[in-house]
């Protein structure tokens, strides 16, 4: 039960071999077992997630259900829920209860689905290795002594230890398909747009996106027919037509042109990620498809246009933490400015105040031109090189990260080195397109390696499609780490 | 360009947070390092290069969305006041600004 997938568990509960009170318990039955081992998870509520499942089978018992009633899921603290506390990984969050939901929650809400927890993350979705949490860094399951990547790390923790059979993330410069190919669990970042943010705490405004972390890509793409839709609360929101982006799961293969950025299959990529995402790409030439070399001659550029960019909204979006209308104050302040002052400094985190200090300055009179200008056209060059490159071929593939996960406290002291770790993750978010990592195998460490296949604006069913036709013939992304054994 | 003591202590002021003595050196040194990251940028030739604020203004021709200037929203105050660390009759409490 603990591996299914959520078709199977779907099935399972629409048969009556399985009420939603049994799964929910058998999932937290697992936190409580390995949770203390990973720190997946901050927050975990058993009355409450009982609660939901036990309202559930009753709703099952009186009509006909949809395919997520009953089926527990952990949201990312990021995410506001009215039930449960969110902390956004923060200290100035750490006592934080919403009056609201977020969007996403309500959707899973409607849709029948149990909240199974609060996962950990990076302070404020800051970071790429899960260590800048206010409640300490997550582990990851295929060694516990390496990070699961991040910032949703207690999301793909969680997912790849099967404590939960999926789970919610958001990406803002690779924070989904990140830590999901360092732990080999699948994740997805939609076309910017695609979820609300409504309720989802604000990092980085016009690169942040939620989305789904899951076993499969089948998986992601039910997950997706909750999460996405267009909520008059966000105004980036798009007014689409609802997709059922499960529509394309048996993509042919046969003519699908697939683009090779030359720039992700460089120097700095551990041989073995290169081995493994070549093999995938193999898989799918002798399916049929065709490859193209492509050139997106700007991605060297995207981490320094990120980490102007990035910030500079940051610094915007959380000067709302003041100490005045909610999250932490200090306790000692000799007035006004004082309490802003001390607030910050002791409810944000070393990480969090670095950011917003760079975004406060590249936003300063007399630097604004050369940084934050300067960084939103070069912002346009990346868009382009992906615009020029969909004219050649239907979908990107490549690396997810250029590495596997690395030991806890190995890049901490140094952010220009952990920043670099999102080299290749940060280029879709910045052009607003969607991105997708499945897992693709293993190093000889035994530590999962990430393909990346990214696509035109909108392009998530095919996507999706292209990783459901390999996950058919190929199982890596069924495989559990050897220390949370099922 | 480098940062000065003077400047990060600006700029601390500027983000309204406090910076102790002990920490400031640290923070300057990593905040230099972010720097020679993102001065990379400068040697780019941007001319003529329209600034790309909203990520999908590329290519999809998206606007944003207007609505009508009408009232939507209850009254919640009583709700979102719940989670202030200091709030009394409707007001939220703050050291004296004026004397």
């Amino acid at each position: 039960m603990l591996n299914s997938t959520l078709t199977e568990l779907s099935a399972a509960l629409a048969g009556r071999q399985l009420s939603s009170v049994e799964l929910t318990s058998a999932f937290l039955n697992r936190i409580k077992e390995l949770n203390p081992r990973l720190n997946a998870f901050i927050t975990v509520d058993e009355g409450h997630s009982l609660a939901e499942a036990k309202a559930s089978d009753a709703r099952r018992a009186q009509a006909a259900a949809g395919p997520l009633e009953g089926i527990p899921i952990a949201h990312k603290d990021i995410f506001c829920t009215r039930g449960l506390r969110t902390t956004c990984g923060s200290r100035m969050l750490a006592q934080f209860d919403s009056p609201y939901d977020a969007h996403v929650i309500e959707r899973f809400a409607a849709a029948g689905a149990v909240m199974l927890g609060k996962t950990n993350m990076d302070e404020f979705a800051m970071g790429s290795s899960n260590e800048t949490s206010w409640f300490g860094p997550v582990r990851n399951p295929w060694d516990t002594g390496l990070v699961p990547g991040g910032s949703s790390g207690g999301s793909a923790a969680a997912v790849a230890a099967r404590l939960a059979p999926a789970a919610t993330g958001t990406d803002t410069g690779g924070s989904i398909r990140q830590p999901a190919a360092l732990t080999g669990t699948c994740g997805l970042k939609p076309t910017y747009g695609v979820v609300s943010r409504y309720g989802m705490i604000a990092f980085a405004s016009s690169l942040d996106q939620g989305g789904p972390l899951a076993k499969s890509a089948a998986d992601l793409a039910l997950l997706m027919n909750a999460m996405a839709g267009f909520d008059a609360r966000d105004s980036t929101s798009l007014e689409r037509p609802a997709e059922d982006y499960g529509r394309e799961l048996n993509l042919e293969l046969k003519g699908l042109r697939i683009g090779l950025p030359k720039e992700y299959f460089g120097d700095g990529l551990q041989p073995e990620v290169r081995a493994r995402v070549e093999e995938a790409v193999r898989w799918f030439q002798g399916h049929g498809a065709k490859t193209v070399e492509i050139a997106l001659p700007n991605t060297g550029l995207a981490v320094p246009v990120y980490y102007v960019i990035a910030p500079a909204e940051a610094s915007s979006n959380l000067s709302r933490f003041d100490g005045v209308r909610y999250g932490h104050r200090a306790k000692d302040y000799s007035d006004l400015a004082d309490l802003y002052r001390r607030t910050r400094a002791e409810g944000f985190g070393a990480e969090v105040k670095r950011r917003i200090l760079i975004g406060t300055y590249v936003l300063s009179h007399g630097y604004y031109d050369a940084y934050y200008l300067q960084a939103q056209k070069i912002r346009r060059l990346i868009a382009r090189d992906f615009a020029e490159a969909f004219r050649q071929c239907d979908l990107v593939m490549g690396p997810t990260s250029p590495t596997t996960a690395f030991a806890l406290g190995a890049k901490a002291d140094d952010p220009v080195q952990m920043y670099l770790n999102d080299i290749f993750t940060i280029p879709a978010p910045l052009a607003g397109l969607p991105g997708l990592s499945i897992p693709c195998g293993f190093d000889a460490a035994g530590l999962p390696v990430g393909l990346q296949i990214m696509g035109n604006y909108f392009a998530e069913a095919k996507m999706l499609g292209a990783a459901h036709r390999y996950q058919q013939a190929t199982d890596w992304h069924l495989r559990v780490p050897a220390g949370t054994p099922l | 360009m480098s940062l000065t003591l003077e400047q990060v202590q600006r700029i601390a002021h500027l983000a309204r947070i406090a910076v102790s003595p002990e920490e400031i050196h640290g923070v300057m040194e990593r905040l230099n390092r972010v720097l020679v990251l993102i001065d990379q940028l400068q040697a780019v030739d941007t001319t003529g290069i329209e600034p790309m604020a909203h990520a999908l203004d590329a290519e999809t021709g998206v606007v944003q969305r207007r609505r009508a200037d009408a009232v939507t929203e209850p009254d919640r105050r009583a709700v979102f006041q719940a989670c202030a660390p200091a709030a009394e009759a409707g007001l939220y409490l703050v050291p004296k600004v004026i004397e």
